[in-house]
């Protein structure tokens, strides 16, 4: 059975799982929308300089409710021990921690996908104006966000504290992406198309991508082999 | 040919030596019963032997390769203290996601065929969580043998088991080791274990105090290797 093959049996199993118990979406689509509206009371959603920093709170709400369903990926795992029958069994790490990312990408992009919408209503943005760019930024963004997201939830899963240390682990690391996005999602929802600026930051975002995805791939053995 | 082999092996966990340079080989088409008792280091041992842990020095063969290798781990059958099903998926699909990732050609088919001698198959569409505990652990048995593996690495498998799962383990333990393959169990249950056994290991602290072939000393009297090896 091919890399891409276990992969894909990997990530349909985390797919199948978590449909059928929504135990993380439910409650990571709860939060961002509980985010996105706390922060529509906070600022005043008309004014035009809310609007402007919409990008930000739309970025905070993904990476906040997105370590819910981060957090879930590996210890669904714990329950009877299913991780150690994934690590002896033949596949590689890095299908196994690939599989495990398409999984948990597939459910971030459905809580994001889900957000917009309301994120658009609470600040009276129409965000479908730059769509298609703002989908591909919401892609990369989201991708950068699972790598990390997923090699840590990896590392913390035996972690006693694991809810607490995952987020702190995983913001610094996502820093220059989050930032990246930031950048680039604000002007996309007020429907400004990319310029040469903001292409700068589309290139930081895909580096960081590639870069990390390379990485995660390369150290995730040593991670669930101790 | 030996069919495991452990030269020198440590295990720390922080300063702790969990395992202290443990060597044995294990003939293939034998069970190895692994003795001790709590905290001795059988399960850091299996685990190790199971390719699911680093030893910290020495080194592992199992059928002449390393534990990680992924031609190896095709062939070993892995039973830890879990039954390493998800409980959300239903019996088939368990089977089925472990046939593919085990690179069987007919998952389907081997996992209903597999049900079907557990006596799973009229609930092969029911999920696992709703399977009575006796249920879990036949399919749990169904899992490890499913790919037919030539060495079974089996941590404590007797462990509340029920009467049912315990004998359907059993003859599929006599049936493998018949065939030519290769048990290690580490257990607390020396009577069933010894009546497996071929070859015997008692690890202590850590060490590996006794190895050798199963005596009808043994089997008469499943305490004697303890008395006479162990810390009485």
């Amino acid at each position: 059975m091919g890399f891409v093959r276990q992969s894909l049996t990997v990530a349909a199993k985390d797919l199948r799982a978590e449909f059928r118990t929504k135990e993380a979406l439910n409650s990571s689509v709860a939060f961002a929308l509980v985010i996105l509206l706390l922060f529509s009371f906070a600022f005043e959603p008309t004014q035009e300089q809310t609007r402007e920093i919409a990008g930000g709170l739309l970025w905070l709400a993904f990476a906040f409710a997105g370590a819910l369903i981060l957090n879930r990926s590996f210890a669904r795992e714990l329950a009877n021990d299913c991780l150690d029958a994934l690590v002896a069994a033949p596949l590689s790490g890095a299908a196994l921690f690939l599989g495990k990312a398409l999984a948990n990408f597939v459910l971030l992009v459905a809580v994001e996908l889900i957000s917009l919408p309301v994120f658009g209503i609470f600040y009276d943005v129409n965000w479908t104006r730059q769509w298609g760019p703002l989908l591909a930024v919401v892609g990369l963004g989201t991708w950068g966000l699972t790598v990390v997201g997923t090699l840590f939830s990896a590392l913390t899963v035996n972690l006693r504290l694991r809810e607490l240390m995952l987020p702190m682990l995983v913001y610094p690391v996502l820093a220059p992406a989050l930032l990246a996005a930031i950048q680039l999602t604000s002007p996309l929802v007020m429907g400004q198309p990319l310029n040469a600026e903001l292409m700068v930051w589309l290139r930081l975002l895909a580096a960081f991508d590639v870069i990390f995805t390379a990485l995660t791939l390369a150290l995730v053995e040593t991670v669930l082999v101790r | 040919m030996n069919a495991l082999e452990a030269t020198g092996v440590w295990k720390f966990y922080g300063d702790f030596p969990a395992l202290r340079e443990v060597s044995f080989q294990a003939p293939a088409g034998g069970c190895l019963a692994l003795l001790g008792r709590n905290g001795a280091g059988k399960t850091t041992l299996l685990r190790i032997l199971a390719g699911l842990s680093r030893a910290g020095r020495g080194q592992v063969r199992i059928l002449g390769g390393d534990p990680r290798e992924r031609e190896t781990r095709a062939r070993v059958g892995v039973l830890g203290h879990g039954i390493s099903l998800y409980d959300e998926l239903s019996a088939l699909e368990n089977l089925t996601l472990f046939g593919r990732l085990y690179g069987l050609a007919e998952a389907r088919e081997r996992a209903l065929e597999w049900l079907e001698r557990t006596g799973l198959e009229r609930v092969r569409d029911a999920r696992v969580r709703e399977f009575s505990r006796g249920m879990r652990q036949r399919l749990g048995v169904a899992r490890v043998f499913l790919h037919e593996p030539a060495v079974l690495l089996l941590d404590e498998p007797f462990t509340s088991l029920d009467d049912r799962a315990s004998a359907l383990l059993q003859e599929l333990l006599r049936a493998a080791i018949r065939a030519g393959r290769t048990v290690v169990l580490s257990t607390h249950q020396l009577r069933e274990a010894l009546q497996l056994a071929t070859q015997v290991a008692l690890l202590v602290r850590g060490r590996l105090a006794y190895t050798g072939e199963r005596s009808a000393e043994m089997l008469e009297d499943p305490g004697w290797l303890y008395r006479q090896y162990g810390e009485g």
